[in-house]
Order: structure tokens, then C-alpha cells, then sequence
């Protein structure tokens, strides 16, 4: 009986293929057939009327090292650095709050973290350009307050894509870490407030350590949607700091129509999701005992 | 001279949580180098005087002293007093060493002077070689030490210690439970433990205070507290005692003549409070001297053994008086060839006066504590 029950571990039987078979088909539909798809046209040729020729060329990939690319490149990974580190810092107080306060408030406070999911991205965007823009809620306070003098610049700049992606992903961010934090013992912190370690100190010698795992995940929710963002980049923007979702927009469905060329940029951005992932797993690992 | 301060002192301390009020009006003091117990049953507030001595819990009135200071406003961390708690709370993200450092880091030591108190730490608790280890992978006894390392490794004036046994093994409960008692000689700290185990009270404490109900019932040596038990409760929780009404009905030189489930037993006059007339009284089981003949001067009464149950080292009789009181009463094996006393037997029973306490009513009863 024991024997049976190990070997039936080592070796999945056909009863354990059957259990499995909705999940491969569903892997297969929509994770492994659309990056075969992608791949493949990343080796294709556009002819002159923009119509696809598959081959096997790695021309497409050649041109991705150009510098506009590259930079554009750069850019995204700048940005989703910053909108990533801009949640953390804002994020991971929100977060232990969360997981601290009482029963009651918890439920409530979780709520309000959530209500924004409730409304269109596309709306609450257009609602922060509302604010920012010249004549808009935040401009019209500070005159009104006679901060300043003149409106200030604020929509269609690299701030107004800052400010769109780190509201944008915050709760992705708290989320986790809070996932992570309500699970922490609440013994842990008394005994470090009773060793003579402080609420600041406790904070950063126990509560951050002891979250990492879901800091990791949040990073993670927050760098790789951020990085392909496009749609506040061209509204917040104003199409004036193009990132890499946007330029491979343009080649689907924009004007530069050149699928085969934004295939390559999609599984070179893909790569680098996953180069980021596996680095994050790696240090989640070393961290988290066996 | 004045006396020195206390290590610990609460006065009047209160707590409610919500509706419920965990601690009512306690005060208590906690001799500088002693090891006291605060006993009682689960819920009964001890965990929360506890608490409120480490800093976790503010008391809603009265007043908590260290070492005559008083502290009542202090957060934990601004306390000499540390806390060995029921789950450990080790750091698993550190390792050994770094867990017994940590509030010698934290006291912003050098790392020369951390490093030895970490070493003699180690020695203290018998951890050597496994420094490195994190808490995931030591056993249930080596949690325990190196919390209690953790805990006195930066001196504290007062040791807090919320039932760090409860999560052992019978056997090496009992091990540590020695191995404790040791510890606090050696170190000389303050230690105030909470358990619900009368037993490990006993084995370890050199004072009980005895927690029922949000109050102290009775503070004392493990001694008065077992031979002197004040209240009904305080027998009843602690060992085993025949608890019974008592009817006075006249003194007599030296003595109160009581009548008890039917039977005149005398206690010293002194032990009777005077001007009551109904009290409670309590015998413990091995204070029942059992004999097949009447015994001398009188005092005995006669009863019938209802049941025997052997128990090692020890014989437990179920007794029933001529009134219909049930009795129980232990009796020694100290010789196999003790004469036999067996169910359906009539025997003798002899008390002595002084093993016959009197109990005064809980300040706070609302019916018998179960």
C-alpha cells in the first residue's frame, strides 16, 4: 500500500493525466500557442505594404539594438524603477497599517484600498488629467489659495507619468505586503519591543525582513505591468515620453504597422519579465527557509 | 534603614477588555531576586498582570512600579524587564547567535562585549554548536533555551515568563522545569512565571500568588500556600482537599469545637475567627489518618470505605461518614505490609487539630469556581 502510494508520486498514472488534461489544454490555449505565435512573427518580413512574410530572419531583433530603442528601452525600465520604488516607500507603511489595525477597521480600511478597482482604468486616468491639467482641480486650488501665481505645467510631463503609473499600481503593491504582514506573529514584534528595539527599528530589523516575500511579489506586480504600460503614458504623457508598451502599440496597431518588428520587442521585453522574475524568485528562496 | 524597593510592584491595578474585566484592583510585590509564580486557572488574569509588568497592556487604573520607579506610562521597550513568551517568538529570519544579541544590539553594546555575552549566553543554556542554527531547525527544548538566553542575555532587572513550558513534553517539561529553578539560582534575576499548572508552581516557585477570577486570592511560599490554602478555592486548586461546611457549637480550652458532615472535630481556638458561627474548612486527603481501632484521646470517627484506588505510591479511599459526607483520603504505601484496608471496610479516622484549616469566603465569589 505504502510502496503503491510512492510510486504513484514518482510516476503520474493516466488517472493523474486525466485530472491534469484542463489545465494543460488551458496552458496551451492561452499561454504557450500565443507566445508561439508571437515568436514566430518575430522572425517574419514585412514587405512594403506592410503585409507579413514568415521566414526565419533575425533582422527584426538587429534593429531593436538601435539607440531610439534602446533608449526607449531604458526609459521604461527607468520609470517602472522609480513608479516601483515610489509604491514601496508609500506602499509598505499603508500595508503593516493594514495588518495592525483591529478586525474592524481592517475590513474597512481593505475596502477602500479596492473601491478604485470598481471604476474603468480609462476613467479614473481621464479623472486624474482633470486635475492636472492647467485649468484643473489642483492648479485651480493653488491659485485660489494664491500659492502661485501662474498655472503650473503638470500634465504631459514625466511627473504626470509618474504620479498616473504609482496611483495606477499602489494597490498592487499593498496588497501583497499585506498579505504578508497580517501573517507575521504579533509575539515577534512584542518581543522585539520588549528587547529594547523601538517602533522605527522593529519596523526595519523585523517587519521588513519578515515581509520580503510579499515586498518581492509587489515589486513584481508593480516593474513588469509598468514597464509595458501605454495607455498612461499616452494620456498622462501626452504621447511626449513614448515607452516601450507604446512603441509596440504603434507597431500593431498604430501607425508604424510592423508586426514582425514589434513581435521582437514583445518577446525581448518577455525575456526580460522573466529575467526579473527569476532574480526575484532566486532571492525569495535564499530567504525563505526550506 | 528602609527596606529595599520591590523588583516589581502593581498597585491597584485594573484592566477591562470591552464588557470583561481581566484584572481587578491587584496589588502584589515581587521581592528583588525572588522566583514567583502567578498561578491560576486559563482566563483568570494572570497573563494580563504579566502584560501589564512588560509593558504590553496599559492598565486602565493603578499604578506599575520597577524597582520602585514607576513606569506605568513606559513603553516596553523603555523597560528593564524581559519576556520569554509562550510561543518563543524567536526571530526565524535570525540565527541563534543573533537572537540571544538581539536586544544587546539593540542596547547598542560592542560587538566585542555582545560576542561574549552572546558566548556565556550560550554556555548558560547548553546551545554550544549550534550558534549557526536558525529556530526552524532546532527542537522544542532548544527554542525554549534560546529564548530564555534571548531574554536575559541583556541583564534585565526583572524576568517575565508567560508559560514557556506549555508547549513541551511531559518528561522534558519536568527536566526544564528543574532546569529553570537552577537557572534563576545561578543568575540571581528576578523571574515572575505564569502558569495554570499548580504542580510546576510547586516544583519551581519560591512564592505563589494564587490568580483567580481578576484577583489575587492569596500570595504566599508554595508551603502556606498547599498547607495554608485561605479560600475554598485556593484548596480546591491547589493538590487535592476535602472541602466541607463547618458549624461552631462552643470552645474549650485551647480548641473551637466544630461540627463537620455530622462529626465534632476540633480545630485551635486561634484558627476560628471570632464571633463566626458557619465557615468552611479544608482537610487535605493525606491529612486523614486511617486505622482499624479507635484512635487515642478520642478524636477519631468512624467511617466506611466506599472505594480504593491504587495509585502507585500512594492508596486513595473514598470514604462515606455515618451522615452520608463523602471524604477523600490518601494514604502512603510506605510497607506492604501496612495493614490492608479494603471497600466495604469500617475504619477509624484521626485529624489532627492544626491540619484543619479554616477558609474565609472569596472577596469575590459568584458561586463555587468549578
Amino acid at each position: 500500500m505504502r510502496a503503491a502510494d510512492t510510486s504513484a508520486q514518482r510516476r503520474p498514472g493516466w488517472a493523474a493525466w486525466l485530472l491534469l488534461t484542463p489545465l494543460l489544454v488551458w496552458l496551451l490555449a492561452f499561454v504557450v500557442a500565443p507566445a508561439a505565435i508571437l515568436v514566430a512573427y518575430s522572425f517574419a518580413e514585412r514587405d512594403e505594404l506592410g503585409r507579413v512574410g514568415f521566414g526565419f530572419s533575425l533582422e527584426n531583433y538587429g534593429r531593436i539594438a538601435d539607440a531610439t530603442y534602446v533608449a526607449v528601452f531604458a526609459r521604461s525600465v527607468g520609470y517602472a524603477a522609480i513608479t516601483t520604488a515610489i509604491c514601496a516607500v508609500l506602499g509598505y507603511p499603508v500595508a503593516w497599517c493594514l495588518a495592525r489595525a483591529s478586525e474592524n477597521w481592517r475590513h474597512r480600511l481593505l475596502l477602500l484600498v479596492m473601491i478604485p478597482f470598481w471604476t474603468s482604468f480609462l476613467i479614473r486616468t481621464y479623472a486624474w488629467i482633470t486635475i492636472l491639467k492647467s485649468e484643473g482641480l489642483l492648479n485651480g486650488l493653488l491659485l485660489w489659495l494664491h500659492a502661485i501665481a501662474t498655472p503650473l505645467e503638470l500634465l504631459y510631463t514625466p511627473t504626470a507619468v509618474i504620479v498616473g503609473l504609482v496611483y495606477a499600481y499602489l494597490p498592487f503593491m499593498i496588497l501583497p505586503i499585506y498579505g504578508s504582514a497580517e501573517k507575521l506573529d504579533p509575539a515577534l514584534i512584542e518581543a522585539a519591543h520588549d528587547l529594547g528595539c523601538g517602533p522605527w527599528r522593529t519596523f526595519a530589523q523585523i517587519v521588513v525582513p519578515l515581509t520580503l516575500p510579499g515586498f518581492y511579489a509587489g515589486v513584481l506586480m508593480v516593474f513588469v505591468p509598468a514597464i509595458g504600460m501605454f495607455a498612461i503614458t499616452d494620456l498622462m504623457g501626452g504621447a511626449r515620453v513614448p515607452m516601450i508598451g507604446n512603441v509596440i502599440q504603434d507597431q500593431f496597431v498604430g501607425q508604424a504597422r510592423d508586426k514582425p518588428f514589434g513581435a521582437a520587442l514583445a518577446v525581448v521585453f518577455m525575456l526580460l519579465f522573466v529575467a526579473v522574475y527569476w532574480l526575484l524568485q532566486r532571492r525569495a528562496a535564499e530567504r525563505e527557509p526550506a | 534603614m528602609s527596606a529595599p524597593s520591590p523588583a516589581v510592584e502593581l498597585r491597584h491595578v485594573s484592566k477591562r477588555f470591552g464588557a470583561v474585566a481581566a484584572v481587578e484592583g491587584v496589588s502584589l510585590a515581587v521581592r528583588a531576586g525572588e522566583f514567583l509564580t502567578l498561578l491560576g486557572p486559563s482566563g483568570c488574569g494572570k497573563t494580563t498582570l504579566l502584560r501589564m509588568i512588560a509593558g504590553f497592556e496599559i492598565p486602565d487604573a493603578g499604578a506599575v512600579l520597577l524597582g520602585g520607579a514607576d513606569v506605568t506610562a513606559l513603553p516596553p521597550h523603555r523597560r528593564d524587564v524581559n519576556q520569554v513568551f509562550q510561543s518563543y517568538a524567536l526571530f526565524p529570519h535570525l540565527n541563534v547567535r543573533e537572537n540571544i544579541a538581539f536586544g544587546l544590539r539593540m542596547q547598542r553594546r560592542a560587538a566585542k562585549e555582545i560576542a561574549a555575552r552572546v558566548g556565556e549566553m550560550v554556555a548558560l543554556v547548553a546551545l554550544e554548536g549550534c550558534e549557526e542554527r536558525k529556530p526552524h531547525q532546532l527542537s522544542g527544548g532548544q527554542r525554549q533555551r534560546v529564548a530564555l538566553a534571548r531574554a536575559l542575555a541583556p541583564r534585565p532587572a526583572v524576568l517575565l515568563l508567560d508559560e514557556p513550558l506549555s508547549a513541551l513534553d511531559a518528561r522534558l517539561r519536568q527536566t526544564m522545569q528543574l532546569e529553570l529553578k537552577r537557572l534563576q539560582r545561578q543568575v540571581g534575576t528576578t523571574f515572575v512565571f505564569v502558569t495554570h499548572d499548580q504542580e510546576e508552581a510547586l516544583t519551581i516557585s519560591d512564592r505563589i500568588a494564587l490568580v483567580n477570577r481578576g484577583r489575587i486570592e492569596q500570595i504566599g511560599t508554595t508551603q502556606e500556600i498547599y498547607h495554608k490554602p485561605a479560600t475554598a478555592f485556593a484548596a480546591e486548586f491547589i493538590g487535592q482537599a476535602n472541602v466541607m461546611e463547618a458549624e461552631w457549637v462552643g470552645n474549650e480550652p485551647g480548641f473551637a469545637r466544630l461540627r463537620v458532615a455530622g462529626i465534632e472535630l476540633r480545630v485551635a481556638a486561634e484558627a476560628w475567627p471570632a464571633g463566626v458561627t458557619r465557615a468552611r474548612v479544608s482537610i487535605r486527603p493525606e491529612k486523614i489518618h486511617l486505622g482499624k481501632t479507635r484512635p487515642l484521646g478520642g478524636s477519631g470517627f468512624e467511617v466506611r470505605v466506599d472505594e480504593e484506588i491504587f495509585k502507585g505510591a500512594t492508596d486513595r479511599f473514598g470514604l462515606v461518614t455515618a451522615s452520608g459526607a463523602r471524604l477523600i483520603a490518601m494514604v502512603a504505601n510506605e510497607s506492604a505490609l501496612r495493614e490492608a484496608i479494603h471497600a466495604g471496610d469500617r475504619v477509624w479516622c484521626a485529624v489532627h487539630a492544626d491540619d484543619i484549616v479554616v477558609l474565609r469566603e472569596s472577596g469575590n465569589e459568584r458561586g463555587q469556581p468549578a
